[in-house]
């Protein structure tokens, strides 16, 4: 009876294709993950450092890449204060810390993962919301102090609940969405047009 | 629960089932609040917000999962391995443990809900990471329990056989728990945060839970239709070559747009279009093997659900998934109601059933192998509960996915992602209408699993005929 299998057909050939195929798999995962670690941490190739909450941050359309791209300008300090690239990082991570203590992923998406309840934040620094460059800082720290008060709906009726957000955490939540918008999201969003890039 | 006609192994078994039935029905209801805000969104505002319910909804679903699939191993695994289950009284307190600490974290979840933005909130409230928002006690607990898990299922099968169903499920059992490692730190960078996140979530349900899947529907083909063990298990090495030699490097379809390096484009891209084969490979078998026993099996409604995993799996995980997941398209759909279509049905269909195909062998062998073949008394209900299941399901997974079409083209490609983008397609009537139809599949699902839990606690009580012998072909 087994004589008459094929061998591309039996249970060992195929066992051995499995424990290969998975071997090798992972194997090649270990190494792109090595790359992408190396490409990803901060300060790196793709996402900036956190003194990067210090400088103007907007994005543009790329002719040659054909895609958007996060733009780095001028110095342009959140809350008027220049920070070291050690304050700038204990700031944002008090932010994400926030963030996820707030649970605010179960609403909103980060970089497109997350709830579909309320808005993208990955650009969220950028939304033409906040009216003008000028007006934005006071607008966002507002609106995260109190969001029903503040609450723009856009005719949707859905409001942020007031998540007892303190001062010092809002300025985080703030530098993190400032430093996440820097981050080369391979042009994603696509069509967007920031804060101050008209129309 | 003294049951006369149950091992020990499989008395423990039910108790996962009955958890998982539970967590199950918990999904279901934390869902309909948590569509019902999609429509009325000033619902339960500021008492049980949208976050909430949908982290309970996500949760739920998740755990019962797991439940589900603990118990079905601890339900084949005397039968396998042909020796009693070692280190059960480990096994029995490692459930109570793991029940317990559910019970804490979602009373957590619904009474405290949020904290300040500390490590203390991290370890004691919610980590807000989508699908992994248990706190950090809770995790290490999950892993200790794991652990537990898997010491009685490795020895189990040291002192008995081993099986080509065994060796699989036992390193698939290794690489489950030491993956759930890979989402229990805290990072600031976001990059690297949803890097590794990408790793529990996507190499558990597109790798090591299909395969798990695997292995359990490799078993119950043996004992509900009779196929022979050396068929099943070949076909349980293909799936493995092609489930793992395309959902590892498929991960790269979530590595597009969190800051990843552009080679992920090519990478995930190509690995994304590979991933439905081994689904259409199940597929062609499951039906293969039903139709060479002209669909003659000891079990009606487990191979009912059976037929549904097989099916249910190629289209949510399989077309629903490579719909969307290419970069040419995802540019636009990533974050989107797509999503949501695509998570429904999948978890659905390639988990939900498989569980409750499951659920009714095992609720055979609880009241003593009995009929459960046609002419069953209340059979109606099994068949009702599975038509409205699927049916909800399926009609919720239309209207989101309608609402995605939408959502993609106003939001994205017209507006430019904006949040006036987003309200404008938000706020659209065809998005709304989508939501309505959504809620209206909600509720018909709802009934559904109400009408299941009701039949799983009563099918074949009372039943005097035995369960047909199914011979090998």
């Amino acid at each position: 009876m087994t004589e008459q299998i094929p061998r591309w057909a039996q249970e060992s050939f195929w066992k051995k294709v499995a424990v290969w195929v998975t071997g090798g798999s992972f194997v090649l995962l270990v190494i792109l993950t090595f790359d992408s670690m190396a490409k990803i941490s901060a300060g790196g190739a793709k996402v900036p450092a956190y003194s990067v909450i210090n400088l103007d941050v907007s994005y543009r359309y790329d002719k040659a890449k054909q895609r958007f791209q996060p733009v780095i300008g001028a110095e342009a300090p959140l809350f008027g204060k220049l920070l070291s690239e050690n304050e700038a990082e204990q700031l944002v991570s008090l932010g994400k810390k926030t963030v996820q203590a707030k649970n605010c992923m179960n609403c909103h998406t980060l970089l497109g993962n997350g709830a579909y309840y309320a808005p993208d934040l990955t650009k969220a620094w950028l939304d033409q919301g906040w009216i003008a460059k000028e007006s934005r800082e006071q607008m966002m720290l507002n609106f995260l102090l109190d969001p029903e008060n503040n609450a723009r709906t856009f005719g949707s009726n859905r409001k942020m609940p007031n998540l007892d957000i303190s001062q010092a955490e809002a300025e985080a939540v703030i530098a993190f969405l400032k430093w996440m918008s820097a981050i080369d999201t391979n042009g994603f969003p696509h069509n967007f047009i920031a804060l101050g890039e008209g129309e | 629960m003294a049951n006369p006609h149950l091992s020990g192994g499989r008395k423990l078994a039910l108790h996962y089932f009955g958890v998982a039935m539970v967590l199950f029905m918990a999904q279901l209801l934390f869902g309909l609040l948590a569509g019902l805000q999609f429509i009325f969104p000033s619902f339960l505002y500021e008492i049980l917000d949208f976050n909430v319910n949908r982290m309970v909804h996500i949760n739920a679903m998740v755990v019962w999962m797991l439940y589900g699939f603990m118990g079905s191993v601890y339900w084949f695994l005397e039968d396998e391995s042909g020796v009693e289950i070692v280190g059960l009284k480990w096994g029995q307190l490692a459930f109570w443990v793991l029940t317990g600490a559910v019970a804490v974290v979602v009373l957590v979840y619904l009474l405290i809900q949020i904290g300040s933005g500390s490590d203390t909130s991290l370890w004691l409230i919610n980590e807000g990471r989508e699908y992994i928002e248990a706190p950090r006690w809770a995790d290490i607990g999950i892993v200790a329990v794991m652990l537990v898990f898997f010491y009685n299922v490795a020895a189990t099968f040291a002192a008995g056989q081993w099986s080509g169903i065994a060796g699989v499920l036992t390193l698939d059992l290794v690489a489950l728990a030491g993956l759930y490692l890979a989402g229990m730190f805290y990072v600031t960078n976001i990059s690297v945060d949803q890097y590794w996140w990408w790793w529990v979530i996507h190499l558990w349900v597109e790798a090591t839970w299909e395969v798990l899947v695997g292995c359990i529907m490799a078993w119950s083909l043996m004992k509900l239709l009779g196929v022979r063990r050396q068929v099943v298990q070949t076909w349980l090495y293909i799936e493995v070559a092609l489930m793992f030699g395309s959902g590892i490097l498929g991960l790269g379809h979530h590595y597009f747009w969190i800051g990843t390096p552009e080679y992920w484009f090519t990478i995930g891209g190509f690995f994304s279009a590979l991933e439905p084969i081994p689904l259409v490979a199940m597929v062609v078998h499951s039906v293969y093997d039903a139709g060479v026993h002209r669909f003659k099996n000891s079990n009606h409604p487990a191979l009912a659900w059976v037929i549904a995993h097989a099916f249910g799996n190629f289209l949510g995980a399989g077309v629903w998934g490579f719909m969307h997941t290419l970069p040419q398209i995802n540019l636009y759909t990533h974050g989107t109601q797509w999503s949501a279509s695509h998570g429904h049905l999948a978890f659905f269909g390639a988990y939900a059933t498989i569980n409750i195909a499951f659920f009714y062998l095992a609720a055979q062998q609880a009241r003593g192998n009995v009929w459960m073949g046609g002419g069953l008394a209340d059979g109606w209900r099994w068949k009702a509960a599975l038509a409205l299941l699927n049916i909800g399901v399926m009609g919720m997974t239309v209207a989101l996915l309608i609402a995605g079409y939408e959502q993609s083209f106003i939001e994205r490609a017209v507006e430019g992602s904006t949040w006036a983008g987003y309200f404008a397609a938000q706020n659209h009537p065809w998005f709304i209408q989508a939501m309505v139809w959504r809620m209206l599949f909600g509720l018909v699902t709802l009934t559904g699993g109400g009408l299941l839990f009701w039949d799983l606690l009563t099918i074949g009580r009372g039943e005097q005929r035995l369960a047909p012998i199914i011979s090998e072909a």
